[in-house]
C-alpha cells in the first residue's frame, strides 16, 4: 500500500471533527472517494478525528456493500440480478461482463478499471436488466454493446409514469427533476403555508382526520405517529424521511425523489412544524445518486427560497433538512436500523419496544416516514382532509402509487386510487402480459410479499381488501409471472436477496436465510433431499415468528405463500 | 414501593415488580426458559430467540430475556409454535456452528427435541483457529454470536473496544480491527471475554496447548503466530 498523505486527508477529515460518530458514514464516504477503497491507514485517520474507536470502524465498513476495505477497480459495475431483473437476463449480463474480463464477480479485471459486482435490485425494475455503472444508473442493458456500458455511455433511464390520476406524479414524467418555479407553479408549498396557519395540533388534527396510512410498508396510521412523537417528552425531535427504497421491485420513491425533490420536502418541512422539530434527515439509499442529487438541489432551492431555514415563512418555526446517503443494506430501510446508520454504526435493528416515536434517532422522540407517506401531507393540507378523503377507499384514502414489473407490457410507476383492481393494473394501465404467454402468478408486496394466482385478479387494491385475501400491500410492488417462469427459480432469487441482506443479529435470520437458500437451490435443481419441504416450512415458520425485525419476519412470507398455493412445487425427489 | 405485576404463565399466576422480564417472572413461577446469549453480567439483545415464548394476542413470539411483563399477559412457554422455533433454531445452530465444546446447548437440544442431524449438506461457518497471542485463542468455528466478547470488551465491562464484526448474516463473525492479531489492537488482555463465552470458542492458550498434549515446558516455547485471520 502507498503512503497516505496524511496532512491532506486529515484536512479532508475536518469538516467531519465536530459532529463526531454520527459523521461516520460520510467521512468513509469521503475517504472511499478520494481512494476508490478505505485504506487501513485512512481508517485510523477517522478513528482519531470522530473518535470512534477502530473495530467499530472495521465493524461499520464491513456491514455495508458499498463499502471497500480493498482497492477495486476505478469503476465498480453493480449488475443487478433480483428478481425483475433476473427475469431479463440479469445473470447472463453478469456473467458476460465477468467473460469479458476473464474474472469471477467480485472481482477487478486486470488493467484496474473495472470491477464487476452482483448488486441486489437497484430499483430500476421498469428497465430491467439495470445496472450502477459508477455513480450512473442505466437501463435495458441488454439492448448495448457491453463496452458501451462499462464506458457509461447508455443514457439515464427515464422514469416511466401513468396511471389514472396524477396527484402525487403530478409534477412526475419529465425525465428531469421538477424546479421549484414549477414546483410553486402546481400550487407547490401552499400545504406548507397552510400549516404554519394553524397551530402544530390543528395539522396533526388534520392528518389523522385524513385517515392517511404510512407507505412505507408497515401501514401504520400517519397522523396517530405524528401525535405520538409530539407528545412524547424529550428534546430535540426529529423528523425522519426513509429513501431507503431497497424493496425488491420497488421503485416508486425514487421516482418521487428523481422527478419531484420539493414534494418530499414540503412533507418533510410539515411533519417538522407539527411534531416540534428542526431538524430533518433523509436517508437515501447509496444506490440512488440521482434522487440524491435532485433531492440536494432541491433543498439548497428550498432554503434561498425561505421554505428551509429559520423563520420559515416568517412563522418563527426553524427547520433544516440533511442529506444522508445509505452504503448498501436493505435493512437499513427498518427505522431502528436506519437510525443506528445516521448514528455511524451498523445496521442492526433495535428491540422494540421502544418505538421510535419516544426513543428514535440519537434516542429523541422520532417521525419516520416513507417518501410517498410524505408526499401526500402537502395535498391533505393544501385542500383538507375532508377533500382527501373523497378518493380511495373508506379505510384506504388517497392514490397510491403500484409499481409494475416483470412480464408485463409497459413496466412503471403508476398511480392510482385505493380500490382498483389487481386486474385494471395489469391489463389496462400495464398493458397486460409482455409476451404470449399468460399469467402464471404475481408477487405482491415485494420480495417481502406473497404470491397471488390469477384467480384472484379480482381483488381490489386496498390495506384491508388486501388484507381479507391474505395478500401484503407492502411498498406497492406488482411483479407479474407468466406461464414461462419457473416459480422454484423465482423463489430461489428471493432466499438470496434475503440470505444477502440479513444483517446477522438474531439467529433465525442469520442462519435461516441461508439455510432456506440452501434448501431452495435443491429443490430449483430438481435434486431435493428427503424431508426437505418440512425443512423449509419449519425454517419458514421458525423465521416468521422468532426473528427480531421485520426482515427475518417476512424473508420466508413468499415462500410459505407458494407452498399453501402449490404444493406440488415442493413435492418429493424424483 | 410499586405495585406488582400479575400475569399467567403456563397456567400460573406469578407476581412480578414492575419492569421485571418474562424471563424472570418465569423463574420466579419455577419455569426454566432456555437461553444461549442471556448473561447476568451483559446486556441483553435478544439474539439467540431460543427464550421465546408464545404471549396471547401477540402476532408474533416474544424473546422473554428481553419482553417485560405486563399485567393480566398471557405466556406459554411451551405451546406448539414455541417448541417448534426452539428446536428449529437449535437444529440449525448446530448446523452452523462447531459446538462439541458447548456441553449446555447439546444438553438443550435433547431436551427439546432438537436433531442434531436435521440439516444434511447444510454450510458450516469454518475458520481457521487464531493462536495470535500468549493468553487465549479464537476458535471461531465455535462461536454462536452471543456478543457477550464484544459486550464486556465495549460498555459492558472493559471500554477497550477491541472487537467488533465482520460480514453480514451468515458471514458475520467475530472480528478486530482489520482482522489484526490481538497484540496489535487495543486489546488489554483482560481475559472477561473469555469468561463470558459460553462454547469454547475463546479458549486459555495454556488450556488450549495441554489439550494438544503439549508439556509446560513446551508450552513456555512455543511462541504464537501474528498474522491476520484467513476466512477458509
Ligand atoms: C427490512 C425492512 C426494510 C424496510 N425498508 C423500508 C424502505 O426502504 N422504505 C420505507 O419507507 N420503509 C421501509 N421499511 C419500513 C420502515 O421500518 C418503517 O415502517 C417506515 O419507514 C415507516 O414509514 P411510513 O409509516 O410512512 O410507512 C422497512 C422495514 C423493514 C423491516
Ligand atoms: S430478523 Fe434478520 S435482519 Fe432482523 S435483526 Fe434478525 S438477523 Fe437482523
Ligand atoms: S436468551 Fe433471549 S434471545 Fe437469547
Amino acid at each position: 500500500m502507498s503512503k497516505l498523505d496524511l496532512p491532506l486527508l486529515q484536512r479532508q477529515l475536518q469538516p467531519y471533527q465536530s459532529e463526531g460518530r454520527t459523521a461516520l458514514l460520510p467521512a468513509l464516504q469521503a475517504v472511499q472517494e478520494i481512494y476508490g477503497y478505505i485504506p487501513e491507514d485512512a481508517a485510523k485517520e477517522i478513528g482519531r478525528a470522530l473518535g470512534v474507536p477502530l473495530a467499530d470502524i472495521y465493524g461499520v465498513i464491513e456491514f455495508y456493500s458499498l463499502f471497500y476495505p480493498q482497492p477495486v477497480g476505478s469503476t465498480v459495475v453493480h449488475i443487478c440480478t433480483d428478481i425483475a431483473c433476473a427475469l431479463h437476463g440479469g445473470e447472463q449480463m453478469l456473467e458476460d461482463a465477468c467473460r469479458r474480463f476473464g474474472i469471477q464477480e467480485g472481482e477487478t479485471s486486470a488493467d484496474g478499471f473495472f470491477t464487476i459486482q452482483r448488486s441486489p435490485c437497484l430499483g430500476l425494475c421498469e428497465h430491467a436488466p439495470a445496472a450502477l455503472v459508477g455513480q450512473s444508473a442505466v437501463g435495458q442493458i441488454d439492448r448495448y454493446p457491453l463496452e458501451q456500458l462499462l464506458a457509461g455511455e447508455i443514457p439515464r433511464p427515464q422514469g416511466v409514469f401513468g396511471g389514472t390520476q396524477r396527484r402525487l406524479t403530478a409534477n412526475c414524467g419529465k425525465g428531469r427533476p421538477a424546479s421549484l418555479t414549477e414546483y410553486l407553479a402546481s400550487g407547490g408549498y401552499a400545504g406548507l403555508r397552510r400549516a404554519l396557519s394553524l397551530t402544530p395540533a390543528a395539522v396533526i388534527a388534520e392528518i389523522k382526520e385524513s385517515g392517511l396510512v404510512g407507505r412505507g410498508g408497515a401501514a401504520f396510521p400517519t397522523g396517530l405517529k405524528w401525535e405520538g412523537a409530539a407528545q412524547a417528552p424529550g428534546e430535540p425531535k426529529y423528523v425522519v424521511c426513509n429513501a431507503d427504497e431497497s424493496e425488491p421491485g420497488t421503485f416508486k420513491d425514487r421516482g418521487l425523489m428523481e422527478e419531484d425533490p420539493h414534494r418530499t420536502l414540503e412533507g418533510m418541512i410539515i411533519a417538522g412544524y407539527a411534531i416540534g422539530a428542526s431538524k430533518g434527515y433523509i436517508y437515501v439509499r447509496g444506490e440512488y445518486p440521482h434522487a440524491y442529487a435532485a433531492l440536494s438541489h432541491a433543498v439548497s432551492e428550498a432554503q434561498a427560497a425561505g421554505f428551509l431555514g429559520k423563520n420559515i415563512l416568517g412563522s418563527g418555526f426553524d427547520c433544516e433538512i440533511e442529506l444522508r446517503r445509505g452504503a448498501g443494506a436493505y435493512i437499513c430501510g427498518e427505522e431502528t436500523a436506519l437510525f443506528e446508520s445516521i448514528e455511524g454504526k451498523r445496521g442492526f435493528p433495535r428491540l422494540k419496544p421502544p418505538f421510535p416515536t419516544t426513543h428514535g434517532l440519537f434516542g429523541k422522540p422520532t417521525v419516520i416516514n416513507n417518501v410517498e407517506t410524505l408526499c401526500n401531507v402537502p395535498l391533505i393540507l393544501a385542500n383538507g382532509a375532508a377533500a382527501y378523503r373523497q378518493i380511495g377507499t373508506e379505510k384506504s384514502p388517497g392514490s397510491k402509487l403500484f409499481c409494475l414489473s416483470g412480464d408485463v407490457k409497459s413496466p412503471g410507476i403508476y398511480e392510482a386510487l385505493f380500490g382498483i383492481s389487481l386486474r385494471t393494473l395489469l391489463y389496462d394501465l400495464a398493458g397486460g402480459m409482455r409476451t404470449e404467454s399468460p399469467l402464471q402468478a404475481v408477487l405482491i408486496g415485494g420480495a417481502a410479499g406473497a404470491f397471488a394466482t390469477p384467480a384472484q385478479l379480482d381483488v381490489e387494491m386496498s390495506f384491508e381488501a388486501l388484507k381479507s385475501a391474505g395478500l401484503p400491500l407492502g411498498s406497492g410492488v406488482i411483479l407479474a409471472l407468466d406461464q414461462t417462469r419457473d416459480l422454484r427459480r423465482v423463489m430461489l432469487n428471493l432466499a438470496h436477496f434475503f440470505a444477502h441482506e440479513s444483517c446477522g443479529k438474531c439467529y433465525p435470520c442469520q442462519i435461516g436465510t441461508q439455510r432456506q437458500l440452501e434448501i431452495l437451490e435443491r429443490l430449483a435443481d430438481a435434486k431435493p433431499l428427503q424431508g426437505d419441504p418440512e425443512r423449509l416450512a419449519d425454517v419458514g415458520w421458525t423465521m416468521s415468528d422468532a426473528s427480531l425485525c421485520g426482515l427475518g419476519q417476512t424473508a420466508a412470507t413468499a415462500v410459505l405463500s407458494a407452498m399453501r398455493i402449490w404444493p406440488e412445487l415442493f413435492g418429493a425427489s424424483q | 414501593m410499586n405495585d406488582l405485576i400479575t400475569l399467567t404463565i403456563d397456567g400460573c399466576s406469578v407476581a412480578v415488580a414492575p419492569g421485571a422480564t418474562l424471563l424472570q417472572a418465569a423463574r420466579e413461577a419455577g419455569i426454566e426458559i432456555p437461553v444461549i446469549c442471556y448473561h447476568e453480567a451483559t446486556t441483553s439483545n435478544g439474539l439467540c430467540r431460543t427464550c421465546v415464548v408464545e404471549v396471547e394476542g401477540w402476532r408474533v413470539l416474544a424473546a422473554a430475556c428481553v419482553t417485560q411483563a405486563a399485567a393480566n399477559m398471557v405466556v406459554h412457554t411451551q405451546s406448539e409454535r414455541v417448541l417448534r422455533s426452539r428446536r428449529t433454531i437449535l437444529e440449525m445452530l448446530n448446523s452452523a456452528v462447531d459446538l462439541s465444546e458447548a456441553p449446555a446447548i447439546q444438553q438443550m437440544m435433547q431436551d427439546n427435541g432438537a436433531d442434531p442431524q436435521r440439516f444434511p449438506g447444510a454450510s458450516k461457518r469454518k475458520f481457521e483457529l487464531l493462536d495470535d497471542n500468549p493468553m487465549y485463542v479464537r476458535d471461531y468455528a465455535k462461536c454462536v454470536l452471543c456478543w457477550r466478547c464484544v459486550q464486556v470488551c465495549a460498555e459492558d465491562a472493559q471500554y477497550t473496544y477491541a472487537l467488533s464484526f465482520e460480514g453480514r448474516g451468515f458471514q458475520s463473525m467475530i472480528a478486530t480491527f482489520f482482522d489484526l492479531p490481538l497484540p496489535a489492537t487495543t486489546c488489554v488482555f483482560c481475559g472477561q471475554c473469555v469468561g463470558v463465552c459460553p462454547t469454547n470458542a475463546l479458549k486459555p492458550r495454556r488450556e488450549w496447548l495441554l489439550e494438544q498434549g503439549k508439556t509446560p515446558e513446551e508450552i513456555i516455547a512455543l511462541t504464537p503466530r501474528q498474522g491476520r485471520r484467513k476466512r477458509n
